[in-house]
């Protein structure tokens, strides 16, 4: 039978606890993580109302957010927090259950980056940037940012034409497999 | 503590592109001051920040698979990436503390790893291990009167559960070794604001607006240049400082350096040796004025 709280507001508090292994409960909105966050400009919720939205169950708004994607993953929230909670941590976990359940994506780039750089890893061991900048680039339909830094960056050496391949990229690509049927279970 | 000499060392991607100069000076002045480097053979990516916030198993796998080929060797792990060293570190933190994900991470891998194999950072090491009177004692060509603002990030110092080799919030072996080539640390608040990291691919005008109020602030504590230690940072000040200024107002050409390119500098390696043409905001003009 469910507690009170979670009668009241679902489970989505609990659910984030678990996936995050950080007590979100304990926040009490000290807004230290925010006044700390370098991307809270940009972001449509500042992390200390993610936390409080996560307690009242507001599922769809918190998956939906762009916040979620633009974390820099900088973790000064998390090295701050009185509470010892790992916001950081909170936000990654919300954006693999934006991705898990569906939920339109507040920022779909993010997502796209995620799968073309993981990609790149899982053919080749390695990330081979031009590749991973490629498949991002079709994904994200966002042909035109950097495009004039590219004949700089082959000049300067920053950039090759063929991938430097490990020569444990067939092991990567079964950990890969097995990765994601862990996930799943989850 | 003990003094290691000889360590598994692990490049990390960037390093093999868009770092390579890291790569280069770190070799040049390990090699200089006495550090050997064995690379991991077939070393696979981390995962970075998109396995982290993709696949939580393959975050701590990927890392693991590394560290495997590294006890193979029988040595601790040293990395030049920031990067590279959270993700390593954290995986470590993930087997020792949660059982689960231990056995997770064995599953996946197909190895049994409870988190034994040290990782270090660079910066670690030099300090904390070498030390630097031993840097100080190889100068010989001093860095006199360049001023230059440290530049941490983020992960070289949060969390510092995972991290903590120096001050997360007052960082200060950069310095001291700065200080030790016989240049001038300026004083500066933003020396571990964070850069906007990967964004810089996604959301572009997020990474102008962190890089301008950096490079700026430097400027304004009287820094020449900026010293970093991680290739996300050296790509987001450097590569990306002419679309910052664009955005936000001009800032007079600023090199972005990594330490090591600097220490190198000051153990009279070549400019060659020590990657420099990799920059896009020459540090020629600096190093003219410097006299080096």
């Amino acid at each position: 039978m469910p507690d009170t709280l979670e009668w009241q507001t679902g489970s989505f508090l609990k659910d984030v606890e678990r996936r995050s292994g950080t007590p979100v409960g304990a926040c009490f909105q000290c807004h230290k993580c925010s006044t700390g966050c370098p991307i809270a400009p940009d972001m449509d919720l500042l992390s200390s109302q993610v936390m409080r939205m996560i307690h009242l169950g507001q599922e769809g708004s918190v998956l939906e957010s762009r916040a979620i994607w633009l974390c820099a993953s900088c973790e000064a929230c998390t090295t701050r927090c009185p509470m010892q909670i790992d916001v950081a941590a909170v936000m990654d976990s919300l954006r693999m259950m934006a991705v898990e359940r569906k939920v339109e994506l507040g920022d779909p780039r993010g997502e796209q980056f995620n799968r073309s750089f993981l990609q790149s890893v899982c053919r080749h061991g390695r990330v081979f940037e031009l590749g991973m900048m490629v498949a991002y680039k079709i994904r994200s339909r966002d042909f035109w940012t950097d495009a004039e830094k590219s004949g700089k960056m082959f000049s300067k050496g920053k950039l090759s034409l063929l991938p430097k391949r490990s020569g444990s990229a067939w092991e990567v690509a079964r950990l890969f497999r097995r990765a994601e049927e862990e996930e799943k279970k989850r | 503590m003990t003094v290691g000499t000889r360590y598994a060392f692990f490049p990390g991607c960037s390093l093999e592109s868009t770092g390579w100069d890291l790569d280069r000076s770190t070799r040049a002045i390990c090699r200089a001051l006495g550090i050997e480097l064995v690379d991991i053979p077939d070393w696979v990516c981390c995962g970075s920040t998109p396995a982290h916030t993709s696949n939580a198993t393959l975050s701590v796998a990927l890392p693991v698979m590394n560290l495997l080929k590294a006890r193979e060797l029988g040595l601790p792990v040293l990395t030049a990436c920031a990067s590279c060293y959270a993700r390593l570190r954290t995986a470590n933190d993930t087997v020792q503390d949660d059982p689960e994900e231990r056995a997770r991470a064995e599953r996946v891998t197909g190895k049994p790893y409870h988190g034994g194999v040290v990782v270090r950072h660079l910066l670690d090491v030099l300090v904390n291990d070498l030390g630097v009177d031993a840097v100080r004692a190889k100068v010989r060509r001093p860095l006199t009167g360049m001023k230059v603002a440290c530049y941490y990030g983020c992960l070289l110092t949060r969390p510092p559960r995972i991290v903590a080799f120096d001050d997360a919030e007052h960082p200060s072996c950069m310095e001291e070794l700065v200080t030790a080539i016989g240049a001038e640390p300026v004083q500066w608040p933003f020396q571990t604001e964070c850069c906007g990291a990967s964004l810089a691919i996604t959301r572009a005008e997020i990474v102008n607006r962190l890089s301008h109020r950096l490079l700026s602030m430097a400027r304004l504590a009287g820094a020449d240049c900026l010293s970093v230690a991680c290739p996300l940072c050296e790509s987001n000040l450097d590569l990306r400082q002419a679309d910052a200024a664009k955005a936000h107002g001009p800032i007079p050409d600023t090199p972005v350096l990594y330490i090591t390119q600097l220490l190198g500098l000051a153990l009279g390696l070549s400019n060659a040796e020590l990657g420099l043409d990799a920059l896009t905001v020459s540090a020629e003009p600096m190093l003219a004025a410097s006299g080096v």
